[in-house]
């Protein structure tokens, strides 16, 4: 077979040489690498002060999006649950009432919306399928949690805040990869 | 009545306890300290910063680990003897902290008009009760792994007592190519010695190196930490302990490890002697006071560097195989400082 | 009481206690951790009388290195109450004999030993000291001294001869 780097290297299975046996020069030199790692620059970052910017293709916790006038997206199609591959998406869909309109764009809506993050994989095939633009990944990513259920997300915790009543929360809720993916568009 | 049965001089009495209080507090925080300089020097070594959040340069780390060991679960095996059980960590801290009996740690101080010496017990045979308390560090180790009632832990306590035994042997071969050198016991004899003339790594270089080595395998450090070996054993013979007996147990080998460096500094690096400085001279133009306690502090820096080569080794060098181990011991090591031994005789010998 | 008479009660007490607990104690493992502390109240004993050599010797070769290997053994054995053979009744009856006509040898040979009064040395006895002693070994003990250097020699050259792995037989 051919190598597929050139990086291998054989097994070097000469006998040992006087040197090798005695042993001790091994460690000198061995300790005298240990020596040069102890002035090098240090390979952490110290982490609440200090944090590594995200890539820009990081996908991280779900955000349910509103529109501009603060109006529910998602219209409880199902299309994200069924590209889940790890079947973390349940709803249940519900109609609009008369007088909700301010609340969902569409007739039909999500009553109840539920990502298991423990089962999510986070590939980002439900903001692939979501036609309405009403799901996207952000670049948090799931604090730890004592509990199983606390890591159920219910609508409560993947909706977006409402761009009108708080302007501020919204603008950092949607981050930079939404902007991203509007300017592509 | 109450005179006669106390016929003890209550000041010497007094001087000596507090300097017992004294070292052994000493050794105790320097211990504390060299758990943080070890996980500092390690995490430096693999390009990490080590503990930085409890205080300063994570000074206030080794507080924190004790307070946290201390407020551990006590769990004792249920069908282990409790006493040994509980003797074993005590003892590994008394073998420990006994050897810093014998030990010059500077030179003599003035206090109310009285010469104190800052040795604790300035005896003719001081070389000698070193190596018979390190001799007596086996039993902390094979009653606590013997006690535990575990397996592993038995392994383990057979493990280091054999190999404490076959390092005592060119450990105290290679000690005596040192003492016919010196021609005496005596620890404050042989630190004089080397204030006056050359230290004694010049007169037994290959004695220092059997000496160290032997040293690293009587504190149970990597390379030669086999009776903890965490991946065979468990962590070996302190498996079944926790809390702060657990933790006596390894602060028993940080003191181990500062002692056997003041040890080391003491025989082959002339003590608390300022190198390139007349301490006669000093003590002339200082007082007695400063001197002895810049003395004391030079003692200090020696050692903390033969502390820095014990973890520059540990985490350098893999762990020996057993056999390896017992190799090296008995057929490098004893050959070794028998030929060092004959080749010092050899030399000596024309001399007086 | 001086302080050197109170010492000596205490470690004579010691050793005693110690050394009866040897004998009796069930649990193999106790009796050598007994028989270490044997060993250190003798070793007390040695200072007492000035001889701080002996000792420290006695602890480092007997209680450190010797009591090791017996409780290796004795810890690899594995001695459980129910392994231990049932012992023959004519057995113990020849033991009591035996170990009563050692303790007549040493009661008669102590008997008329000059030892009352001299309880220490701390001052007065220089022998025990190291520098005397090594003097007295090599120079009007030299040849008892080698001669049982050569026996241990010996002994440990058998030890090497027992030891080592018979060649393999065709």
């Amino acid at each position: 077979m051919q190598p597929l780097t050139n990086r291998a290297k054989p097994v070097d299975r000469r006998p040992m040489t006087l040197v090798e046996r005695i042993y001790l020069w091994n460690i000198f030199k061995g300790m005298m690498i240990t020596l040069k790692h102890l002035f090098k620059r240090k390979a952490t970052i110290s982490y609440p002060e200090q944090k590594r910017p995200f890539s820009p293709v990081f996908r991280g916790l779900h955000i349910l999006n509103r529109d501009e006038e603060g109006r529910e997206r998602c219209t409880a199609c199902g299309l994200c649950a069924l590209a889940c591959p790890a079947e973390a998406i349940t709803m249940e869909a519900a109609e609009r009432k008369k007088g909700e309109e301010h609340l969902y764009r569409e007739e039909k809506y999500a009553a109840r919306y539920e990502i298991n993050m423990l089962r999510c994989i986070f590939c980002g095939l439900c903001e692939e399928a979501c036609p309405k633009d009403a799901i996207y990944l952000s670049e948090t990513f799931a604090p730890a949690n004592y509990q199983r259920k606390g890591f159920i997300y219910g609508k409560k915790d993947l909706l977006i805040p409402h761009p009108k009543e708080d302007p501020e929360a919204y603008k950092k809720a949607l981050g930079n990869r939404y902007k991203q993916s509007q300017n592509a568009n | 009545m109450h005179a006669v049965f106390l016929a003890i001089d209550t000041a010497f009495l007094i001087e000596k306890l507090v300097l017992i209080v004294v070292v052994i507090s000493l050794s105790l925080l320097i211990a504390m300290y060299e758990t943080w300089a070890e996980r500092k020097v390690a995490a430096w070594i693999q390009d990490r910063r080590g503990p930085n959040r409890a205080g300063p340069l994570g000074l206030l780390q080794p507080l924190a680990d004790g307070i946290k060991l201390f407020f551990k679960e006590e769990i004792v095996p249920n069908t282990s003897n409790r006493f040994l059980f509980i003797l074993g960590p005590a003892l590994a801290m008394l073998t420990a902290m006994m050897t810093s009996a014998v030990i010059p740690w500077g030179g003599t101080i003035e206090i109310f008009g009285k010469e104190v010496s800052l040795q604790i017990a300035d005896i003719n045979i001081g070389v000698l009760f070193i190596f018979g308390v390190v001799s007596m560090g086996v039993y902390g180790i094979m009653i606590g792994g013997w006690a535990s009632n575990n397996k592993f832990s038995l392994l383990a306590a057979l493990r280091g007592a054999s190999q404490v035994i076959s390092y005592e042997l060119p450990m105290g071969i290679a000690l005596i190519s040192l003492l016919m050198v010196t021609g005496s016991l005596k620890m404050s004899v042989i630190v004089g010695q080397q204030i006056d003339s050359w230290y004694h790594i010049f007169h037994a270089p290959l004695g220092f190196f059997i000496f160290l080595v032997c040293a690293f395998a009587e504190c149970n450090r990597t390379p030669f930490d086999l009776p903890e070996a965490e991946n065979e054993l468990n962590f070996g013979y302190h498996q079944e302990y926790s809390s702060m007996k657990l933790g006596f147990y390894l602060f028993a080998e940080y003191i181990n490890m500062f002692i056997s460096s003041v040890v080391m500094v003491t025989l082959f690096f002339g003590g608390y002697d300022i190198p390139f400085v007349s301490d006669a001279a000093l003590r002339e133009s200082w007082g007695a006071n400063p001197t002895a306690i810049l003395q004391a502090a030079v003692l200090f820096g020696k050692t903390a560097f033969f502390i820095f080569l014990f973890m520059w080794v540990r985490w350098t060098i893999p762990r020996f195989r057993y056999d390896q181990l017992m190799d090296l011991g008995w057929k490098k090591l004893i050959p070794l400082s028998l030929v060092n031994l004959v080749i010092t005789a050899l030399i000596i010998l024309p001399w007086k | 009481m001086s302080i050197s008479q109170v010492l000596f009660y205490f470690l004579s007490a010691l050793a005693l206690g110690s050394a009866l607990m040897v004998v009796i104690s069930r649990n193999p493992v106790h009796s050598v951790l007994w028989l270490i502390v044997t060993f250190f109240a003798i070793s007390g004993h040695y200072i007492m009388l000035n001889a701080q050599f002996i000792g420290i010797v006695n602890l480092i070769v007997y209680a450190g290195a010797i009591m090791v290997l017996f409780l290796f053994v004795i810890m690899l054995m594995n001695l459980n109450a129910e392994t231990e053979p049932q012992k023959n009744k004519w057995m113990k009856f020849a033991g009591v004999v035996s170990g009563g006509c050692l303790l007549l040898v040493l009661v008669a040979a102590l008997k008329d030993a000059e030892v009352k009064g001299k309880a220490t040395q701390l001052v007065t006895g220089e022998i025990g000291l190291i520098e005397n002693l090594g003097k007295a070994l090599f120079t009007d003990f030299v040849v008892p001294f080698e001669i049982s250097s050569v026996l241990f020699l010996s002994a440990m050259v058998g030890a090497v001869v027992i030891g080592k792995r018979e060649p393999k037989e065709a």
